[in-house]
């Protein structure tokens, strides 16, 4: 067991790291076709979504889609501060904060 | 010599205190899923140090936790290493993104900065390097001070977790907080909007249907086609009429 583990993790970390190295190691030293730079333009705003409109509106594994969660609720005044003032920090502390507050009322 | 090894000493003090500045809030969110992910691992029956391995070598969390589950479920190599790989697979589109950014660097940097790119350090630094004055240093430092707490947090943990009150001051939600303001500052216009509320639309419907998280990669892949088919055939004229 205790080899076994070893050896698990360090398969992970291979094939964890591959796909992290190679885009960077081998596109960053190329000039990239103007599509391509378009494409990869969308790619944070797409990832971004779709880690978070999963993560608030479905739960459970497997997944169900449960609208009426306290991620849900905070998310919106969140959102709305991060429009208005978007800073970083304020929208981190905000959001923080209301998900602990109304967790303490409504437990 | 002397003076090369000042200004880059400079330079480093500056990226070390930059990097920290913009790194704390993956800090938070990182300290609350660490130690959960130390209990939990504990439970398994990895030791503490079994746990720092991981968090060092693999470095990537929703892949542990999977592994985690696995191992507790009895699965050996392949299949816990195959999942990982699926699960991580996504960082492909993050390390091709930050690619343009982080042009004429050495091998050893760019292999450096690869080891520690993740959804959240990514989506930081490029939401800086977008903004313009934020260099390779900078990044570079908010990825290993996000990776040292990582790795700290999960070890914490599983030494001593059990005892730490769940929940504490919301900072179960300061990664969805920090998301959600770096999906602000990535929605630059029309078609940035179409692309983020198909991607998230798309994740969520495959995320009810697809076991682990492969609808990340799934979905934001095609987005980003999306958004580039519709700027390609309707492009100048939103352009115009984003401008005016």
């Amino acid at each position: 067991m205790k080899g076994g583990i070893i050896s698990i993790i360090i398969g992970m970390g291979i094939v964890t790291y591959i796909p992290r190295w190679l885009p960077l190691f081998f596109l960053s030293r190329r000039r990239l076709p103007p599509w391509l730079v378009l494409w990869l333009d969308f790619i944070p705003a797409a990832i971004l979504s779709a880690l978070i409109l999963p993560a608030i509106l479905t739960a459970g594994t497997p997944r169900q889609f449960e609208w009426n969660r306290l991620d849900l609720w905070v998310a919106i005044p969140t959102l709305i501060f991060a429009l208005r003032t978007r800073s970083l920090a304020g929208t981190v502390i905000i959001g923080m904060g209301l998900y602990w507050l109304i967790s303490r009322l409504y437990p | 010599m002397v003076s090369d090894f000042l200004v880059s000493r400079e330079e480093w003090g500056k990226a070390i205190r930059e990097g920290l500045s913009a790194a704390w809030p993956i800090c938070v969110g990182y300290i609350a899923i660490g130690l959960a992910f130390g209990v939990i691992a504990r439970k398994t029956g990895l030791s503490p140090l079994d746990i720092g391995l991981m968090s060092l070598i693999v470095y990537a969390g929703s892949s542990q936790f999977i592994a985690v589950g696995m191992l507790g479920a009895g699965a050996g190599f392949w299949p816990i290493v195959l999942a990982t790989f699926s699960v991580n697979l996504r960082h492909l589109l993050m390390s091709s993104s930050l690619s343009l950014y982080l042009r004429n660097l050495s091998g050893s940097r760019l292999s450096l900065f690869a080891y520690a790119v993740t959804d959240e350090s990514f989506a930081l630094n490029m939401s800086r390097f977008q903004g313009g004055n934020w260099g390779w240093r900078p990044a570079l430092v908010v990825n290993h001070a996000t990776n040292l707490t990582w790795l700290l947090s999960t070890v914490a943990g599983g030494i001593g977790g059990q005892f730490i009150p769940s929940g504490a001051f919301g900072i179960d939600y300061a990664l969805t907080a920090m998301f959600l303001c770096l999906l602000v500052f990535q929605v630059r216009g029309l078609y940035h909007v179409l692309v983020a509320l198909f991607s998230g639309i798309l994740a969520v419907i495959l995320s009810l249907w697809m076991p682990g998280n492969g609808y990340v990669l799934i979905a934001s892949f095609l987005a980003a086609s999306v958004g580039l088919l519709l700027r390609k055939t309707t492009g100048r004229k939103i352009e115009q009429g984003e401008n005016a």
